[in-house]
């Protein structure tokens, strides 16, 4: 065989497939450390579970020019204020129940899923609701049972997943829990319920 | 040896006997994965069909999951069909891997079964273990995961111990590496959280480490033995090749993982990474495009078996089009924060998954029909040929017609859905119900049906090709011989 050119030589570019793995991998495992500081509950994008103590609020930051969740004043869940364990639990009762479930073969939850009803990242803050005064209520009502409630008019109707009224309050819970995360701005010029008190009286905006 | 047309299991040997058996249930689930699509599909038009019986959830489960499987046990067919020839030696351990073989058919027909029957449970960790994990693409539950952790440990030993007894070629030795990473990879995909951002960080470590870096590289693999077969390639540039495209994957694919880190509670450094590793990645398919049209070129398409080159060159094409072009048309964050979770992901997961990984796992199929007819002539004049060349033609259009009309769905979506209304529950439900969402929808499903008549032809192609053949295999001009 003829010399050959030293770019066309097999060992040169074996050695580069190794090093440019071994390297990419090195950096994933180290952006992944870092990133489990912004992602772990109560890390700094993702709240702690007794969120759901409080109010949540999607609003529109000016300076960073997107959406931000907006923690408001103290607003419990079912009128029940929780310790960080007991509201833990709760969201992950309704965290297993939307796997048990599996929401994610219709819905989408922070946009990953299929693509056969609406998000679930901002459900929570959905102006479908109604009011905040019935929001919770209505929640699990639909959860238990959707098939008679046609939310629009097209006829695609969620189907009666058999969930029980525990699994429907841990469900919503998850989904307020859920609402909190910071997500860049993922969905982005997305109008929240109105939250605010009585009449006339602003929203207390404030950074988590 | 039988006579030449003839389907005999001894024509093949022992890893190839085997790889049989995987190719069979393969081509089923593909069917099944087609069924359980053309439902789902129907759902979209006629919300009431199948309602409270078999509900979109689990049509669509079944759907993603027929695909998962089918794909993977086509690639462990392949490599067992490779590796005697490969290793230069005879399958070590073959009578642990038939075993294990049916211990995984019987848990899939199962995991099915449960699918179907039983679809959801409590709230509970059992329901879990036992009926569904809830995570799109890889659902099997905890007992079956475990399951085929061990199938795959066993597949890993077959195929380390045959190259450790025969010889390790440069195929072999990326062909170990990428598998012992592609099902290290499942691990990340086993266990529970309630947090929903950790959850999907792992989740696509499996999914998108999977479909864009181990993967691609394992198809690498069977694919640079396929030009060797029906073209008699060289396999120093063969080889040569792979080693460049490994890199070019590896380096752009692993950190182009970001791209899915835009949006879920990750930090904001993944919209740069992401971004700009993510652009990079159709950069080693270009490379593969090259490769398999410049060999072609090179040996003038002179080559033995005509449907399993078609489905190659396809395979190159495919992959570039489905996840090349279709994939970078929404990797950059500026463009995803509007597509993200709609029909474009849709349009752009149906093209890239059949355009670069169905299509390898059909040209093996090719590959296998022809030996286990005792390497009979399928070149020109081919009788019966039509049947190869339509099932493609309409495979290939229902696919480009079903990827057309969710892209018009997609685009509607990200801008009527999304921009305008700013995804709400009523913002979702206006996009559904205009007319270009609708009209979409409705030809996605004509196409769907198109693809099933190609579905049908190349199953019936598949088991007649080559039948009244009484010619042997053409001869290629470059011997395809061992010097490794
Ligand atoms: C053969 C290789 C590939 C396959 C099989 C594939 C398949 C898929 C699938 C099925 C999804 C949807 C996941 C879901 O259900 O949420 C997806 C998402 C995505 N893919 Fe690929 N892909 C491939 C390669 C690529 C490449 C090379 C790029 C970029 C250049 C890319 C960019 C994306 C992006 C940005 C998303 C996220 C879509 C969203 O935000 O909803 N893909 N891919
Ligand atoms: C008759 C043919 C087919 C029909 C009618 C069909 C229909 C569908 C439907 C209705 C969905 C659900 C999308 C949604 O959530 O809105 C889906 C998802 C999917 N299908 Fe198919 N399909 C067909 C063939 C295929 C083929 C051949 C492949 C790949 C080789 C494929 C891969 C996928 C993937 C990866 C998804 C998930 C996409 C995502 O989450 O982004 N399908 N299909
Ligand atoms: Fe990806």
């Amino acid at each position: 065989m003829t010399t050959e050119a030293w770019w066309a030589s097999p060992s040169l570019w074996r050695k580069s497939a190794i090093w440019i793995t071994g390297g990419s991998f090195v950096m994933l495992i180290f952006l992944t450390f870092d990133t489990m500081s912004y992602i772990q509950a109560g890390g700094k994008q993702v709240p702690g579970y007794s969120i759901i103590n409080q109010r949540v609020d999607y609003q529109f930051d000016e300076a960073k020019n997107r959406y931000v969740p907006v923690i408001g004043p103290e607003e419990p869940l079912f009128g029940k204020k929780l310790t960080e364990a007991e509201a833990a639990a709760l969201v992950s009762k309704g965290k297993l129940n939307t796997q048990a479930k599996n929401c994610m073969e219709c819905h989408t939850l922070l946009g990953n899923g299929a693509y056969y009803a609406p998000d679930l990242t901002k459900a929570w803050l959905d102006p479908s609701w109604g009011s905040k005064e019935v929001r919770e209520q209505q929640m699990v009502e639909f959860l238990m049972n959707p098939q008679d409630r046609l939310h629009n008019g097209i006829g695609r109707r969620m189907p009666n997943l058999g969930i029980t009224e525990e699994e429907a309050r841990a469900t919503v819970a998850f989904l307020k829990w859920m609402s909190a995360i910071n997500t860049l701005g993922f969905p982005h010029n997305f109008k929240a319920i109105d939250q605010s008190d009585a009449p006339a009286s602003a929203a207390a905006p404030a950074q988590p | 040896m039988t006579a030449l047309g003839v389907f005999d299991s001894a024509n093949l040997n022992g890893g190839q006997k085997l790889a049989m058996k995987y190719f069979a249930v393969s081509l089923a689930l593909f069917g099944a994965q087609v069924l359980f699509g053309v439902l789902a599909g129907l759902q979209y038009l006629f919300p009431d069909f199948l309602y409270g019986v078999i509900d979109f959830s689990v049509n669509r489960t079944l759907h993603v999951n027929a695909l998962v499987v089918w794909l993977l046990y086509g690639f462990i067919g392949g490599t067992y069909w490779m590796l005697e020839d490969e290793a230069d030696h005879k399958v070590v351990g073959l009578g642990l891997g038939n075993l294990i073989f049916w211990v995984l058919t019987l848990a899939v027909v199962v995991v099915v079964l449960v699918y179907l029957l039983v679809q959801v449970g409590p709230a509970e960790m059992k329901s879990i273990w036992l009926i569904n994990e809830g995570r799109e693409y890889i659902e099997a539950p905890r007992w079956a995961d475990i399951g085929i952790v061990v199938a795959v440990l066993v597949f890993f030993f077959n195929v380390v111990a045959t190259f450790a007894k025969g010889r390790y070629t440069g195929i072999g030795g990326v062909l170990v590496m990428d598998l012992l990473a592609l099902a290290g990879l499942y691990l990340a995909g086993m266990f529970y959280t309630p947090n929903v951002s950790v959850d999907q960080f792992w989740w696509w470590w499996v999914i998108h480490l999977w479909v864009e870096a181990t993967w691609e590289v394992l198809v690498g693999c069977i694919m640079a033995y396929m030009l060797i077969v029906t073209l008699g390639v060289r396999r120093r540039i063969v080889e040569t090749w792979l080693y460049i495209e490994v890199a070019l994957m590896f380096g752009s694919g692993i950190l182009g993982l970001g791209h899915h880190y835009f949006w879920i509670g990750t930090p904001q450094y993944w919209l740069t990474i992401g971004g700009f590793f993510s652009a990079l990645e159709p950069v080693p398919l270009v490379a593969m495009v090259v490769h398999a049209v410049f060999d072609s070129g090179v040996h003038r398409l002179k080559n033995s078996n005509h449907p399993a080159l078609a489905w190659t060159i396809a395979q190159a094409a495919g992959n570039f089009f489905g996840a090349g072009v279709w994939g970078f048309m929404h990797t950059l964050p500026q463009i995803n924060l509007y597509t993200h979770g709609t029909q474009w992901s849709a349009s752009h997961g149906h093209l890239a998954f059949f355009g670069a990984y169905s299509t390898a796992v059909i040209a093996f199929f090719y590959l296998a029909a022809q030996k286990s007819r005792g390497n009979v002539w399928m070149s020109g004049n081919l009788a019966g040929g039509w049947k190869w060349k339509w099932s493609m033609a309409f495979l290939w259009m229902g696919m480009i017609g079903m990827t057309m009309a969710l892209l018009i769905a997609g685009y509607e979506q990200s801008q009527i859905e999304r921009a305008i209304e700013g995804s709400s529950w009523v913002g979702y439900f206006t996009a559904q119900a205009h007319p270009w969402f609708v009209q979409a929808m409705k030809w996605r499903q004509i196409s769907g049906y198109l693809f099933s008549l190609g579905y049908v032809l190349l199953v019936w192609d598949l088991f007649t090709i080559g039948k009244r053949e009484t010619r042997p295999i053409a001869e290629l001009h470059a011997p395809s011989a061992q010097p490794a």
